[in-house]
């Protein structure tokens, strides 16, 4: 049995290393039922070793990773659970429908195919085999088959990997429209606006530590940075880090009024100028920066 | 809620669906392992079918040499090729992430490639009776098909080992390197008294020999009795599990702790 109150997914203290190398080192992490959580990183970050932890591909060197109270290498905590991993293949011999018919037999309550691909959005695919599906549509295929056992727990390696625009989006769609029915979603990505729009939490790792954990808010004020973008004719100095591109120039600032006065004080010409909010990417940028030495 | 897992036959009907789909949808696959046989068998087999071959007709003996070359192939490459496959383009990860049942997963693929041998033998019996090749009786058919059902498990055994030792790239060529100089060597392509000398006093001691004696004791021409047979394969069978547990200890060292 479950406690409800417990939580879907407990990282307690975990530490993995591969050889000499350290993926994840002591990581406390509890993730609540119903909670779309992002885990954000730089490659090498550690996100994919924690995705594995929590679906017990991989066994943590010490600490204890937690899904429902039980072990996801136990069969039946993994009955729960619905993955989409990256750089998975599947039967390339099979039809959409047929994969998915498969993977339903895995799990104790699957959806009915049905909902699965009003979910996936595959009506037109169904009899296509998956070798000749497009790129988004393997995707989406992929979605629908770490969905269709109907799980509580929705782990997503990089979801919206090599899609172009309008694929993200309507990735982004059909995750959300999951993430509405109140199922537990981990989700891991290198687009920062894919985790502001789909999660409640996010989580920073680099260099397998926690830096940052937060609403996008959250994340957001704790930078509290101000993107200034100006055009000016006359040569521009600032003790600030700013970029150039022509006569364009664009500051990552927590005191953009300061700037503003020198600006105005020196009787230059300035237009265009707009103060925003510092995008979740600048935040990111700003969290995971070591002096130097940024991972190449 | 109570934590509960998918009831096992479904999940292994679909898994096994899914692996005789496999064989019989791939083109390259599946014409290969049903008419090489039987066009070995034309080759070989035919042109000389009522001259007499160690107390029976070379219709009849070739019939059981080529049976036996049909299943040992077509298990040995459908678990090779297909673990091989799935480790390397990483399907074996998304189905360790699903709650799929190893048994399952195994049993489906071994009752898949055990169906599609017995189909392609009996396509090689029913063009042996159809060529007037050979007339073996029915009982003879029979005994000849459990035979080499049960036998090849072996093979399936070694099949899984190479799939487990090779690459998606190089599983196929490892595999022919196994299986033609094997099948030569124990007799399965020209009867073992027309072998050159040396090969002749290598042969007893491959597992494929004595698959092949299986066979031929199905047809009656046996050189060594059924039981002796099964007791090589059966050393055999467990020589190719610690190979292939040890491999498969590897990748799972690797992938998967």
């Amino acid at each position: 049995m479950t406690d409800p109150k417990r939580a879907a997914i407990s990282f307690n203290n975990v530490t993995k290393g591969y050889g000499p190398l350290t993926a994840l080192d002591s990581i406390d992490l509890v993730i609540p039922h119903g909670q779309a959580i992002a885990i954000l990183g730089p490659n090498g970050a550690g996100k994919t070793t924690a995705v594995s932890l929590m679906l017990g591909l991989r066994t943590p060197t010490s600490g204890e990773v937690e899904v429902l109270g039980g072990d996801p290498r136990d069969v039946r905590t993994r009955s729960t659970m619905g993955a989409m991993l990256q750089a998975s293949g599947i039967p390339a011999h099979l039809s959409v429908s047929e994969t998915i018919e498969l993977f339903r037999t895995y799990y104790p309550k699957p959806m009915n195919t049905v909902q699965v691909v009003a979910l996936c959005g595959l009506h037109e695919k169904l009899t296509t085999r998956t070798v000749a599906l497009s790129n988004g549509q393997l995707q989406r295929l992929y979605f629908a088959l770490a969905i269709c056992g109907d799980p509580t727990i929705v782990v997503l390696d990089e979801p919206t990997v090599g899609l172009d625009v309008e694929g993200r989006h309507a990735m982004l769609a059909t995750i959300d429209g999951v993430a509405k029915r109140g199922r537990t979603i981990v989700l891991t990505t290198h687009h920062l606006e894919d985790a502001d729009a789909l999660a409640d939490r996010i989580v920073v790792i680099d260099r397998g530590r926690i830096v940052a954990d937060g609403s996008p808010a959250e994340i957001k004020a704790t930078v509290g940075r101000k993107r200034m973008a100006f055009r000016c004719n006359a040569s521009f100095e600032s003790a600030e880090a700013f970029e150039r591109a022509g006569n364009s120039y664009e500051i990552l600032t927590d005191r953009p009024e300061a700037i503003l006065r020198d600006l105005l004080a020196r009787n230059v010409e300035i237009s265009n100028l707009t103060v925003t909010g510092a995008s979740l990417e600048d935040a990111f940028l700003h969290l995971t920066a070591r002096a130097g030495d940024h991972a190449a | 809620m109570l934590l509960n897992t998918a009831p096992i036959a479904p999940m292994f009907v679909a898994q096994a669906r899914t692996e005789f789909l496999r064989l019989i949808r791939i083109p390259a696959f599946t014409i290969t392992s049903l008419a090489l046989p039987i066009m070995f068998y034309a080759l070989f087999g035919l042109p000389h079918a009522h001259e007499e071959l160690m107390d029976t007709s070379v219709g009849l003996y070739s019939l059981a040499s080529f049976s036996a070359y049909s299943v040992l192939t077509i298990v040995l490459f459908s678990f090779g090729a297909s673990v091989a496959a799935e480790r390397g383009t990483g399907a074996t990860r998304l189905m360790r992430a699903a709650p799929l049942r190893p048994m399952a997963y195994f049993g489906g693929k071994i009752v898949a490639s055990m169906s599609f041998g017995a189909i392609a033998m009996l396509l090689l019996v029913a063009f042996a009776v159809a060529t007037g090749g050979a007339r073996p009786t029915a009982i003879m058919v029979i005994t000849l098909l459990v035979r080499m059902l049960l036998g090849s498990i072996a093979f399936t055994i070694l099949g899984f080992a190479v799939g487990y030792l090779s690459s998606i790239n190089s599983a196929i060529g490892i595999l022919n390197l196994i299986n033609l100089p094997l099948s030569f060597a124990s007799g399965l392509f020209v009867p073992l008294p027309e072998l050159p000398p040396f090969v002749q006093h290598i042969a007893p001691y491959l597992p494929a020999y004595h698959y092949g004696q299986l066979a031929w004791g199905a047809v009656g021409v046996a050189q060594e009795s059924w039981t002796t047979a099964a007791i090589w394969l059966t050393g055999y069978a467990v020589v190719f599990l610690l190979i292939a547990l040890r491999a498969y200890g590897r990748d799972e060292r690797k992938e998967f702790t």
